[in-house]
């Protein structure tokens, strides 16, 4: 498995990072060291063994679903890049 | 005055106790220690102001006859914490200026058991390398130093370490997602325990990667991370997969009797290229335990040589879902835009500016391992090699082992800028012991045993049952006093 330009153009895309044209060689380079690396694991056998979903076994636990905070929006809204009238603004979305 | 700076935590609790000293002539050093060591890098937001303050009311609560089990100690935090009110950046530049409006559960506890903040320490950036060369701070830089040339503390708790072993403070939280606080302890003669995965609540400790991130403390002696451990163990109702279960009184586990214990000696971890002295110190390490009536017995973990593979799949997976939410929208950086940007070109760019060079390289990794097409035969695939990873261990617990004793690092510290240059992976081999105990969310410490040739530092690494950390740190307690590391960094800086 080599990763080409193309598809370090397309992860880079799916990620939201801008990734310039002239560095994309020295990326795809990086991703296949890197996959060239975990690339042992197809040597262990895996047959009939469950993916990990949680390293210690226990069950989560649940509470009501009930209102338990709330009602500070200048808290939230403290650290925002920009903010307006009580929202955090963005470019526009739609047209 | 730097004397106080130098006291372990037990030490310093005595003396607060009989009345020798107090919190704020303890903290007035440390800040005076803090001062003068810009040199180390290791403090990137110092908050000398809030210290004294917390000093002087844990003076008052001693003499009120209410003195918190941490009470008037002065400590590091890791920027990794979000701490009210103050610097909380994960040395990256996308959280630039964040301020939290809330405090970590962690240090929030510390801060009632009566610790002393002194301020915020550096660390790789969202916890991410083994050098500390990733922080938008720069580097920290090792206390001990053998020539010209500057070594690094580790990482990603690096600052943590090398304030610890500079005397900055008594004792500092990190965060372990891979060896994150057992590296950095080795290459500096400091002890760091990593506590099994949901002994610490992981609120308001910026995420990583969730299933392996725990925090732990790094600090002087064995009986220091005892002390701290209680203070920041517990069940947290708002982090669901921290564990309800008592937190008992470790420093009162440390026995100092280990005869009749089994101590397995993995022989998997005997790596081709592993230096001869590091397998020298493992195999005196072994002897030291014999000596005080453990009984060695060899063990076999065989798919350690697949964990280091199994992470570097599990982790940026789980870094590049949790490092989404960096999309300058609701703090932190924002890039300027230029004229008819949209939202894609916004996060685009302030993705690009915001995060260091490995951060987006394990982000978008992580991206590709979860793409369609992909995700079963990377991301799956690797979380059931984990699940084997994790099965070796429980086997080996079940034959009635009660620790596993490994090297902690394949190496003493190394220069800054010597390092993963030209191959990240070359980087990720530091962790090649480390990582797996993450994997299998198992607690481990890390224990100064000697100093190399040159003179520095080398740890050995136990590893516990879950929910054992009393038992583990009382086998750390026996080796470290059979090892007798006493050296410290002479002061360059």
């Amino acid at each position: 498995m080599s990763i080409d330009t193309s598809t370090a153009a397309h992860v880079a895309h799916l990620a939201r990072i801008r990734v310039e044209e002239e560095e994309l060689p020295a990326l795809a380079e990086e991703f296949n060291r890197i996959l060239g690396f975990v690339e042992q694991l197809t040597e262990v056998d895996v047959e009939g063994v469950e993916p990990m979903v949680s390293v210690t076994p226990m069950r989560l636990k649940r509470r009501e679903d009930a209102v338990t905070d709330g009602g500070m929006p200048e808290t939230v809204l403290s650290n925002a890049p920009d903010a307006r009238e009580g929202f955090f603004a963005v470019p526009k979305v739609v047209e | 005055m730097t004397e106080l700076a130098s006291l372990t935590i037990s030490a310093a609790r005595d003396a607060l106790d009989a009345g020798e000293t107090t919190s704020v002539a303890l903290t007035e050093a440390c800040l005076a220690a803090v001062e003068g060591a810009g040199a180390l890098g290791a403090f990137a937001h110092v908050t000398p102001e809030l210290a004294l303050e917390r000093a002087r009311a844990a003076d008052a609560a001693r003499a009120g006859g209410d003195a918190g089990p941490m009470c008037g100690i002065p400590v590091g935090i890791k920027d990794l914490f979000c701490t009210e009110g103050v610097a909380s950046q994960a040395a990256s530049r996308i959280l630039e200026g964040f301020r939290s409006p809330y405090e970590s559960t962690v240090s929030a506890q510390l801060r009632d058991a009566g610790a002393v903040m002194l301020g915020k320490l550096n660390m790789d950036e969202f916890a991410m390398g083994s050098s500390n060369e990733t922080s938008v701070y720069g580097p920290a830089v090792n206390p001990w130093k053998v020539d010209d040339r500057s070594l690094t503390p580790g990482g990603s708790s690096g600052g943590s370490a090398a304030a610890v072993a500079a005397d900055l403070c008594l004792a500092a939280t990190g965060t372990d997602t891979g060896g994150s606080i057992r590296q950095p302890a080795a290459f500096t003669g400091t002890v760091g325990l990593k506590p099994t995965y949901g002994r610490c609540s992981r609120l308001g400790i910026v995420a990583f990667a969730s299933s392996l991130d725990q925090a732990g403390p790094m600090t002087k002696t064995v009986r220091d991370a005892a002390i701290m451990l209680r203070a920041m163990a517990g069940h947290d109702p708002k982090d669901s997969t921290s564990a309800d279960l008592p937190v008992p009184d470790f420093e009162a586990m440390l026995s100092g009797d280990i005869r009749g214990k089994r101590i397995g000696i993995p022989r998997e971890y005997r790596l081709e290229g592993t230096p001869d002295e590091i397998l020298a110190l493992w195999d005196r390490g072994a002897e030291m335990l014999r000596d005080a009536g453990a009984e060695i017995v060899d063990i076999s973990l065989p798919h350690t040589r697949y964990a280091l593979p199994a992470y570097y799949v599990i982790a940026p997976a789980e870094a590049s879902s949790n490092l989404a939410r960096y999309d300058g929208v609701r703090y932190g950086y924002r890039a300027p835009l230029s004229q008819g940007d949209g939202i894609v070109e916004m996060y685009e760019k302030t993705r690009a500016e915001g995060f260091g060079a490995e951060v987006k390289r394990r982000v978008m990794v992580g991206t590709y391992v979860l793409s369609a097409g992909f995700y079963d035969a990377y991301y799956n695939r690797a979380r059931k090699v984990r699940t084997l990873i994790k099965r070796d261990f429980e086997q080996v617990f079940d034959q009635g082992v009660d620790a596993i004793l490994t090297p902690a690092t394949p190496s003493a510290a190394f220069g800054l800028g010597e390092k993963g240059q030209a191959d990240p992976v070359e980087m990720y081999l530091n962790d090649v012991f480390t990582v797996p105990v993450n994997l299998a969310g198992l607690p481990g410490i890390s224990v100064p045993a000697g100093l190399d040739r040159q003179g520095l530092p080398l740890g050995l690494q136990l590893v516990g049952r879950p929910w054992e950390e009393g038992a583990l740190l009382d086998v750390a307690e026996v080796l470290e006093r059979a090892a007798g590391f006493v050296a410290k960094p002479a002061k360059w800086w």
